[in-house]
């Protein structure tokens, strides 16, 4: 097995509890794992990213190179098109469609949802939204991480099981509602590749 | 019993020095560095066996400090970023004449590509012209088992050693096999030669003569390095020889195994033997490393090789910024083209709509206040210049501030400005942050203190090292009596809040004081927003 996934976003995000759910499940099944990520800024804003490569054989390299992604898990539209050169061509877009405007020139939305459409194979939906529907307003991460799951080779209880031991010092509540946007977002994309 | 667990390069190479016996370690924060002493810290054995783990005031201090720990017998670690060592470099390169007691590994992280950084320096020149041996793990693994290994060899040869970082080690996590039990710490002992810790220019000069004839023991302790390795290939047209964490780009690029010859470098001085053999059996050499053409250098001086030798000085690897598994391959092909078996890989589907999306100060940041308040006085004068520091208020060179005249080093916005003052520049404005001046303003504050420099100095005080993620400031609660201390005139030394609605009256003050010919010190303060809810979370937990 393997997956090398570029996690993109915007500083505040949550990203990185993606990146750490992922790997609590990646140590607990015995697979290898590389995961760069980008620390020192403290400031909120900028756009963040984490290569994160699962396998089942050992890894060589931190990063990953052009063309070699199955996987891009975006918190915000355009931040998922800024790696797109990273992506194999029968790869996955999975991405929140809900845009984090910080910047005067950032695109007009059109254009960004064009060229979405434009990339291949693609998941992407208002995840805000669905995470405010289901659980809770900050658990659009969960969200993301459910509709990226069937493109992720590892079972989708042994995800689950990372939920609760990352979330688990917080309370029985915030696991069950995590594990709840989780579920909100896988569903929404094995409706989608049912089709 | 040995554990499996997944840790960033940083924490890996901190476990390895705990688990291998540590008694102190020491650091000033500095991406991507900071980690290291972060995870001493919360490590639960910190506190059972007493390891020092307090931040330092800067560089310099924290690397005496552990050579003091050392000089006693005990095994120490100082970390820092590539710049840091800039700063530590006056004890740095000593220590190579005092040598070292208990181990002590001198971590300097590099950051090619400056993702949080000023320059591209590569901390491997230092420890050459100190002739300290060093080590560059090329994996999170390697860091791990580098700091047990770095203690024993300094300990044997009674040196220091530096150990090298990169950020992309220093930051990335992956699977670390580990002891899972500590060795005992060193027991508390005085050095066998405390002569050589006294560098009077007798004592010197002899040692100075021991430690080149020393430094031929390193050589051959490189030799037999379990770091460093020969690995044959096929095809003898190339050897490679490629250090610290450019080895895992290479294994990437070629998952069947390199058909070439290869030389894997993760401890210096360079092995001569086996980059003599991979000479003497290939037709060529590429070079392959993380920062500056450090081996590529050496190669082409101090061993004196001829011939075809490619690499960054050449061309065929990218001169500036960090490595990457395709700038390798880019490299290999430069020099090899179709012979290596490789295919080049353009970046395909390069997006027509993204935008730059650079960091910026946090919405409710006290040095928006500041840079607010400081642009709509100084509108009021004809030609001001304002020398910045580094800190998060860096960014108010961006806009919507376009605040900031120079960013430097560690403190030379107070003595740029003074410098600047003494050329007849006024308004002549310093901003710096609350742990950059006790990191290195307190020093020049004192020149302008004694000129009575016509300058004002804005310290804005978040009380904490914000942009490393807010680790302890070591002046909170004392910048007032540190000022008056080094003598700053009472009535020049002003104190405000620095928020939203103090507008008018920070503008009054930063006005009264740029007029007032002569030094002031304007402490402008309120906590950093995102240290504040750490600590609110920190506290709500405890209750
Ligand atoms: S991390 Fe703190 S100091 Fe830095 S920009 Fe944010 S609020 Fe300001």
């Amino acid at each position: 097995m393997k997956t090398d996934i570029v996690l993109a976003g915007v500083g505040g995000q949550g990203i990185l509890s993606i990146a750490t759910i992922l790997g609590a499940a990646a140590l607990k099944e015995g697979l290898y794992l590389k995961q760069a990520e980008v620390h020192g800024m403290s400031q909120r804003g900028g756009d963040v990213q984490s290569n994160l490569r699962l396998s089942s054989s050992p890894i060589a390299s931190d990063l990953i190179p052009f063309g070699g992604a199955d996987l891009i898990v975006s918190l915000e539209p355009m931040e998922a098109l800024r790696y797109r050169p990273y992506l194999k061509p029968e790869g996955w877009i999975v991405t929140n469609t809900a845009p984090f405007v910080n910047i005067d020139n950032y695109p007009a939305m059109e254009d960004v949802e064009s060229e979405l459409e434009d990339s291949g194979n693609v998941v992407a939906f208002d995840m805000d939204e669905l995470a405010k529907k289901e659980a809770s307003p900050r658990a659009s991460n969960m969200v993301l991480l459910g509709a990226a799951a069937p493109f992720i080779d590892m079972e989708t209880e042994v995800i689950e099981e990372g939920i609760r031991s990352v979330f688990g010092k917080k309370g029985e509540a915030i696991v069950e509602s995590n594990l709840k946007a989780f579920r909100a977002g896988l569903e929404y994309t094995r409706q989608l590749i049912k089709k | 019993m040995k554990t499996k667990r997944l840790l960033l390069g940083d924490e890996a190479l901190a476990l390895g020095a705990i688990e291998a016996g540590l008694s102190g370690a020491y650091a000033y924060p500095g991406t991507p560095s900071t980690e290291i002493l972060e995870y001493v810290q919360s490590h639960p054995l910190t506190s059972q066996r007493n390891i020092h783990s307090h931040w330092s005031s800067n560089e310099k201090t924290a690397m005496e400090e552990a050579l003091g720990m050392s000089f006693c017998g005990k095994r120490a670690i100082v970390s820092m970023k590539h710049v840091g060592l800039n700063v530590a470099a006056d004890p740095f390169v000593n220590s190579g004449m005092t040598g070292a007691n208990g181990g002590l590994i001198v971590i300097s992280a590099d950051d090619p590509s400056m993702h949080s950084s000023q320059n591209e320096q590569d901390s491997r020149f230092y420890a050459d012209f100190a002739m300290l041996p060093t080590l560059e793990p090329s994996n999170q693994q390697e860091a791990y088992d580098m700091a047990g290994y770095a203690f024993s060899l300094s300990e044997r040869h009674a040196i220091p050693v530096l150990l090298r970082m990169v950020t992309r080690l220093s930051h990335s996590r992956a699977n670390v096999e580990t002891a899972g039990e500590a060795q005992p710490q060193n027991e508390f002992h005085y050095p066998a030669n405390p002569r050589q810790w006294v560098l009077m220019p007798a004592v010197s000069r002899e040692r100075n003569r021991r430690l080149v004839e020393d430094f031929k023991l390193f050589e051959k302790e490189s030799e037999k390095s379990p770091f460093n390795f020969y690995k044959e290939g096929s095809d003898k047209s190339l050897g490679i020889v490629v250090s610290g964490i450019a080895y895992n780009y290479l294994n990437e690029i070629y998952p069947d195994g390199c058909p070439y010859p290869v030389v894997k470098i993760s401890q210096y001085p360079l092995p001569v033997d086996m980059i003599n053999r991979l000479f003497d059996e290939c037709e060529a050499v590429m070079v392959i490393e993380e920062g500056q053409p450090f081996i590529e250098k050496k190669l082409r001086g101090d061993l004196n090789r001829t011939g075809r030798i490619f690499g960054k000085l050449t061309g065929e690897i990218v001169r500036t910024g960090e490595l990457t598994p395709d700038e390798v391959k880019k490299g290999i092909l430069n020099a090899m083209a179709e012979r290596s078996g490789l295919v080049a890989t353009e970046p395909k589907g390069e997006s027509k709509v993204v935008m730059p999306r650079p960091p910026a100060l946090c919405q409710g940041c006290g040095h928006r206040d500041v840079y607010h308040a400081l642009n709509d006085v100084l509108k009021e004068f004809e030609s001001p210049r304002v020398f910045g520091d580094i800190g998060c208020y860096t960014l108010g060179f961006l806009s919507p501030f376009n605040a900031i005249d120079s960013c430097v080093d560690m403190g030379a916005s107070i003595t740029m400005a003074k410098g600047a003052a003494d050329a007849g520049q006024h308004p002549s404005v310093a901003i710096i942050g609350d742990s950059t001046f006790t990191h290195s303003g307190m020093t020049g504050l004192l020149d302008a203190v004694n000129e009575d420099s016509d300058m004002m100095v804005i310290i804005s005080d978040n009380l904490t090292t914000g942009m490393t993620g807010g680790q302890d400031s070591q002046g909170t609660g004392k910048l007032e009596e540190i000022c008056l201390g080094l003598g700053v005139k009472p009535e020049h030394l002003r104190t405000i809040d620095s928020l939203p609605k103090n507008h008018d009256e920070m503008m009054r003050v930063f006005r009264e004081e740029i007029e007032h010919k002569g030094l002031s010190v304007v402490i402008s303060r309120r906590e950093c927003i995102q240290t504040a809810r750490r600590h609110a979370a920190a506290k709500a937990k405890k209750a």
